[in-house]
């Protein structure tokens, strides 16, 4: 009972990561309507930037994160003006095929800029844990959480609320949730479609880099494919939640993390890829949209 | 007129020719990861095989290099893009490419054009199988499992062994297959036999508590570094600390930036090079590669240096021309290295099998206060 509740927490912290980079993936395809493969290496530019401002330059901690978001804002908005921007009107695939070349260009500029060693990355609460033991008829033993995790769930349910909040009730939100209903439409109610679609993608981008910090903090090695793998599974994650479903990301990325350590643990450490995206295709057959999605026509 | 300007140009070409006799030169050429996440790998045999050129050149012997290295990227496409490069370029002999995915790819097309390849350390059974002209310096991983397990065995390190492998890459596979035969034959019970692979890499809490469970004193870890160190932080957080076994993949973690030295702390590896040795000529090797890198030459270093030596060793013997093409010295390259001994920095008394195989000794090393330390 206490390796399964111990497994559960692995899952829950390795859900918790991949739920807080879907987060920044269902944004944007949510409103842009685009996937933005380039978002796994946004992350990494995060990382990245965090990395040097606190083990090379010294930086507190919060003063890191903060400066990779400002980073990766004006990163996210630099690629959005120069490689998403001229692809407005153009279809779907074009922009797709585009952002596999952007998740190129920042993998391998990474490479040149930070060479292809591996660092490991500063912790930024440090590595502990906290203990809790059980000692009665049901339970025994130890379980143990780790203050990253416990800060990355509460981080993630902090983004996911602001986002609801933001989308929701703000001008700004609203003119967003406009441009992804109709984009014609909204410019015609006096909507700057160009500009609303930029911010997407500043905020997304800026997620991003907290989402870096924090998968980092977790799984400490730091490389120029760092974000690459995991954004895919996160991409999955929020595909199975139901893409553009905010809560959706969220609960999209805890299932798949619980499922990979339980098929990890209980079925064979061979097959647990296996068996996550066995269990996303069969999800899919049922609801296409995704648990929390919402059906949509869509033309692809 | 233009009969004598023939006749001039002749007699040029022979004279140069002539220069040359001084000492045979030979293209050599390789391809290796100098980028990308196993660059460490690449860019230390391509530094020790550029160290031992350097010498034998300034030396004046009989046999001069002329040295190449391609990236690969640790990527089987580009590495055959690498090699096709350094066949443009005239490569005459081959140092095949440094790790083992990408040289599976290039050793079948050393095969398919007849260029003799000696790899530093790719060292997957499937580089040399079925190929009569491609030789390894380092251990073949299936040697390195039973090595590996005979070690523990003899030294008495542990009865009750965990493995943490990686199903999709050849170079973990190969070494876990042998390691698991060997360690049964050896009474070694494997109680914990887990595995991970590309995408699923970053948590290892499952495979480790089921170490832990199952009362595993030594887990043995048939994988490169990068995965390695998240173990050992996770292991750490878990307050789990079995003996640590590593192979010489695990070479390189102490230089990973930023990496706890104190998680690797007691960690074992079987590698076949000792930087800390007492002789000269590693002592050489290594003060030269220090003032030149600014780093202790790790296992691949020395593998690259040895490979350019023996190369000149075996050109020497069999009295090989610089004019000579590509498949005339693959025939007295494959007749010498399976015929002659060498000695080198990676082991001494060193003889190849008719596939390619070498056989040596290894050396056990335990990383004591940051640092590796000969066992023996």
């Amino acid at each position: 009972m206490m390796t399964f509740l111990n497994f559960f927490i692995s899952g829950i912290s390795l859900g918790s990561i991949y739920a807080i980079i879907a987060l920044g993936y269902t944004m944007v395809y949510g409103i842009a309507k685009m996937l933005n493969f380039a978002h796994g290496d946004v992350i990494m530019v995060g990382a990245y930037v965090c990395f040097y401002a606190i083990s090379r330059f010294k930086l507190p901690p919060l003063a890191g994160v903060a400066l990779a978001m400002i980073v990766c804002t004006i990163l996210g908005m630099i690629i959005e003006r120069m490689a998403y921007k001229p692809l407005r009107q153009a279809p779907s695939l074009a922009v797709l095929i585009t952002a596999i070349g952007v998740s190129y260009f920042l993998q391998n500029t990474a490479l040149l800029l930070w060479t292809s060693s591996p660092k490991v990355f500063p912790s930024i609460i440090g590595r502990g844990a906290f203990k809790f033991e059980f000692n009665n008829f049901l339970l025994e033993g130890q379980l143990s959480v780790s203050h990253v995790i416990v800060l990355t769930i509460v981080t993630c349910i902090i983004i996911m609320l602001c986002l609801t909040w933001f989308t929701g009730n703000t001008r700004m939100g609203k003119a967003m949730r406009a441009c992804s209903e109709d984009k014609g439409a909204a410019q015609l109610m006096g909507i700057n479609v160009n500009s609303t679609i930029s911010m997407t993608f500043a905020i997304g981008s800026g997620l991003a880099a907290i989402a870096g910090v924090l998968l980092c903090s977790a799984y400490p090695t730091l490389m120029p494919t760092t974000g690459s793998l995991p954004g895919i599974k996160a991409f999955t994650a929020a595909v199975f939640g139901g893409i553009g479903s905010i809560p959706g990301a969220l609960l999209g990325g805890l299932l798949l993390g619980v499922i990979e350590i339980f098929a990890k643990a209980y079925i064979s450490s061979q097959l647990s890829d296996a068996v996550v995206f066995a269990v996303l295709i069969i999800v899919l057959l049922v609801k296409p949209a995704g648990l929390l999605g919402v059906q949509r026509p869509e033309k692809v | 007129m233009r009969k004598l300007l023939a006749l001039v140009l002749a007699a040029m070409l022979v004279m140069s020719a002539a220069c040359a006799f001084a000492a045979e030169t030979f293209k050599i050429g390789g391809t290796g990861p100098l980028t990308g996440g196993a660059a460490i790998y690449g860019n230390a045999a391509k530094n020790g095989a550029q160290l031992a050129v350097d010498e034998i050149n300034a030396a004046n012997g009989y046999v001069k290099f002329d040295l190449r290295y391609e990236d690969d990227t640790h990527d089987a496409e580009k590495a055959v893009n690498a090699y096709n490069a350094l066949k443009d370029w005239g490569m005459q002999v081959s140092l095949s490419s440094v790790t083992s995915k990408p040289a599976e790819a290039t050793a079948a097309e050393n095969f398919a054009d007849r260029i003799f390849g000696l790899t530093p350390s790719a060292s997957a059974a499937a580089v040399t199988a079925g190929k009569d002209n491609v030789f390894q310096m380092c251990f073949v991983d299936p040697n390195q499992g039973s090595a590996s397990a005979q070690y523990i065995a003899d030294k008495k390190l542990a009865k009750k062994v965990a493995v943490i492998w990686k199903n999709d890459d050849v170079y973990s596979k190969g070494i876990y297959d042998t390691f698991v035969v060997k360690a049964k034959e050896l009474g070694l019970e494997v109680v914990s036999d887990m595995t991970f692979a590309d995408g699923n890499d970053t948590d290892f809490s499952v495979q480790l508590k089921d170490a832990q469970d199952k009362g595993a004193e030594l887990v043995f870890l048939p994988m490169y570094y990068q995965p390695a160190s998240l173990i050992f932080a996770q292991a750490a957080a878990m307050d789990y600390a079995p003996k640590w076994f590593g192979v010489d993949g695990m070479d390189g973690i102490l230089t990973m930036e930023g990496f706890d030295k104190a998680l690797a702390e007691g960690v074992i590896l079987l590698t076949p090079f000792n930087a800390d040795a007492k002789d000269e000529k590693t002592q050489k090797f290594v003060a030269e590669y220090q003032k030149r890198h600014g780093e202790v030459p790790n296992q691949f270093a020395a593998d690259g240096y040895d490979c350019v030596y023996a190369f000149a060793q075996a050109l020497e013997n069999s009295k090989a021309k610089g004019s000579m093409n590509a498949e005339e010295l693959c025939k007295l390259m494959i007749e010498q290295f399976t015929t002659m001994t060498f000695d080198g920095l990676t082991g001494a008394n060193m003889t190849w099998s008719k596939n390619g195989e070498v056989t040596k000794d290894p050396k056990g090393m335990v990383i004591k206060n940051g640092a590796y330390v000969g066992l023996d």
